[in-house]
């Protein structure tokens, strides 16, 4: 019954994205700033849905929405959806909303279409390191999508300056420094939330497996990705690895990301598989 | 019925000399309007003055009066009439209201979308209403134009263009940096050219300016006048460490900047953003250098094709403010029209609720025996039967249809009910 519920908000929160993915769509057509307000007005709704749904279904099952990959999925959804609120609220910047939506849209879409597996009740799945774990990590990678879609409208903007012919997205998009100062703070955010939960991940698996590193597929890719955002960030800093450079890096650090996330289950197994089966 | 007459000179009509001596001080005008409203032929004025325009809006009492406007004009300013005369617009009724919402949309303007038309208008209307020389149809007709003009800027693309030069690179530099507060620009060459591209920049207020010029006297002068240092010109190289904008203008015949130099001048200052605006023919800096990254090259080539893509986008956009004009013309003339059956409509009323009284009044004084509330009622129905069969005609006046004209109805109803519309309401 109480599952019921949580599909139910679950699909309503879906609907919620999709609105605010449309709504965000005409006001890059348009730029009329009625258009903007509503659909962060719904994204935040949305959010705010997806949050009640998480707690019905946690208080229903009595464990935390996080076993299968559907369910994975919408807590990258949801941390998505916080983190660029949290952004959005910091820049102002209101054309990342497009990215935002558009990908928060296609990943509600995946939730509600992947088959939920059977849950079995994993006993090792709780406590305070398991818990800051989950929580860094998807936040800290909802913060990386975000430098990604901030280094997308970058290379979008640049390309018309660079080779001298504004066109769609010259007036619609802000100016390549405020571009590269968003991605780069989200960059940052993203890779201190991720070394956190990179961290808090090894004490858990030293309080549960006995050991801080097992080998683990994604415990490999895991630590690959954050040695790449941890290049780019020493490249910036140290060889000036700004503006384009900087934004291709962050696209394919995402890529990576993704890959880590969903690739490195199906491909290739390990202790993380059954979350993203 | 009163009609809208606006007499004016422009930029197209006349040039500046004639212009700067057809124009009003904000004191000039108040005392003008102040004039204008001891006029007993004049109902309503307003007067708006820019170096581009002045123009007369305002409503006579009878007839046209443009003679006399001319001379007014003549009077206040000082200036034979026979001077101006040929160049003077006269626009009456809708043309008037036409170019008005034109004027206020900045289609008029001299650079077509500029922003301030509408801010120096609505100063005008303010001025006009401070010292009461607006009345209804005015302040009406000024309201209206506001919402054009605003709906013009919102749903165009009208004024999102840049069409100058200076105003293509300043938004170019506006989308490659955040802040140009911040910013500090470099300006190679000290001739006529960078001074005027350096004023444009000095009102979007970089931080700094450096000039660097091959006779260095020159160069001093320029920084001295923008309030910032000069360099050596052959000091340029290093000069690009600290600057994020460089204007070049120089007569050289070879590059003043190459590739390698700001090859190396990006490893010093860390790749951080250059953008070069390069306004001299032959050009000054190697286009080759666009290649570098977080390196922006643009010859005057470049921000003219810009430009040219511009205008073009503008002339669609225009043909749409157009349209929306002219529904505001339509709208606001069947307003008009609306506004000139008030008399006939109201002497109708007056005319049936009077005979109804005076009937009713007659009736009554043979009828002793009713109570007070047999008088009420019998009051309500005598009422209700004269609204009942004006309703209809009323109904016919207020909308006779788009095509018929309204005046001969009205002359029908007044003949019909033999009722007498003053002239002057």
């Amino acid at each position: 019954m109480n599952l019921q519920a949580a599909d139910m908000v679950l699909q309503i929160t879906t609907v919620l994205y999709f609105t605010s993915m449309i709504g965000y769509l005409l006001f890059l057509f348009n730029q009329k700033s009625t258009y903007q307000r509503s659909a962060l007005y719904l994204i935040s709704t949305a959010i705010g849905f997806h949050f009640v749904s998480m707690v019905i279904y946690t208080i229903a099952t009595r464990h935390v929405p996080i076993q299968n990959l559907s369910q994975s999925l919408s807590v990258a959804a949801f941390s998505l959806g916080c983190m660029f609120l949290f952004f959005q609220y910091k820049f102002d910047l209101k054309i990342l909303g497009v990215f935002a939506s558009i990908l928060l849209s296609g990943i509600m879409l995946a939730v509600l279409l992947i088959p939920d597996a059977p849950v079995e009740k994993n006993a090792v799945l709780k406590g305070f390191w398991f818990y800051s774990h989950i929580i860094m990590v998807f936040t800290g990678e909802a913060a990386l999508a975000l430098a990604c879609g901030a280094g997308i409208l970058y290379l979008l903007q640049e390309k018309g300056i660079k080779t001298k012919s504004p066109g769609f997205f010259f007036k619609r998009l802000p100016s390549l420094d405020l571009l590269d100062n968003v991605g780069y703070t989200c960059l940052t955010t993203g890779f201190a939330l991720l070394t956190i939960g990179l961290a808090t991940g090894f004490i858990y698996a030293k309080t549960i497996w006995g050991r801080f590193w097992s080998w683990d597929p994604k415990e490999v890719f895991s630590v690959g990705t954050w040695v790449v955002y941890a290049a780019l960030l020493h490249l910036r800093l140290y060889s000036g690895w700004r503006g384009r450079k900087s934004a291709i890096m962050t696209i394919v650090g995402f890529l990576i990301i993704i890959f880590t996330f969903i690739g490195v289950n199906i491909l290739l197994g390990g202790h993380h598989q059954p979350f993203t089966k | 019925m009163s009609k809208i007459i606006l007499i004016g000179v422009n930029h197209k009509t006349a040039p500046v000399e004639l212009r700067e001596k057809l124009s009003f001080s904000s004191e000039e005008i108040i005392s003008a309007l102040e004039f204008l409203k001891q006029d007993k032929d004049i109902k309503e004025s307003l007067l708006f003055s820019t170096c581009n325009r002045t123009e007369i809006l305002y409503i006579p009492q009878t007839g046209e009066q443009i003679d006399k406007m001319i001379e007014f004009l003549s009077h206040q300013r000082k200036i034979d009439s026979a001077e101006f005369k040929s160049s003077l617009y006269i626009y009456k009724e809708d043309e008037a209201i036409r170019h008005l919402f034109m004027v206020a949309s900045s289609l008029d303007s001299m650079v077509v979308g500029e922003p301030q038309i509408l801010g120096q208008i609505k100063q005008a209307y303010r001025v006009a209403v401070e010292n009461n020389a607006s009345g209804v149809l005015l302040n009406r007709l000024m309201h209206k134009t506001f919402s054009i003009a605003k709906k013009v800027r919102k749903e165009t693309g009208i004024g999102d263009n840049a069409v100058s030069i200076s105003y293509a690179a300043i938004e170019l530099a506006n989308k490659i940096f955040s802040d140009l507060s911040q910013k500090s620009v470099l300006l190679l060459g000290a001739g006529e050219m960078a001074e005027l591209a350096v004023e444009h920049l000095i009102s979007n207020k970089v931080k700094n300016i450096v000039v660097a010029n091959r006779t260095f006297k020159n160069a001093v002068e320029l920084a001295q006048k923008f309030n910032g240092h000069a360099v050596k010109f052959e000091e340029r190289q290093d000069a690009l460490k600290d600057v994020d904008i460089i204007i070049s203008s120089t007569g050289a015949t070879e590059y003043v900047l190459t590739l390698d130099q700001v090859k190396q001048a990006m490893k010093k200052r860390r790749h951080n953003t250059l953008f070069f605006i390069d306004i001299a023919v032959p050009r000054d800096i190697d286009p080759k250098i666009n290649t570098v990254s977080n390196a922006y090259v643009y010859d005057i080539d470049d921000l003219k094709n810009i430009v040219e893509s511009n205008i073009e986008q503008r002339g669609k956009e225009t043909i749409k403010a157009q349209r929306f004009i002219e529904e505001a013309v339509l709208k606001f003339r069947k307003w008009l029209e609306s506004l000139a059956i008030v008399p006939t409509v109201k002497a109708l009323n007056n005319k049936i609720s009077s005979i109804v009284d005076i009937e009713f009044n007659k009736t009554l004084s043979n009828l002793k025996h009713l109570s007070q509330e047999d008088i009420e009622a019998i009051k309500r129905m005598t009422q209700a039967i004269a609204s009942r069969t004006i309703h209809d005609p009323i109904l016919f006046l207020r909308n006779t249809g788009d095509h018929r004209d309204d005046s001969l109805y009205l002359n029908v109803t007044q003949q019909l009910f033999n009722i007498d519309i003053p002239e002057k309401e």
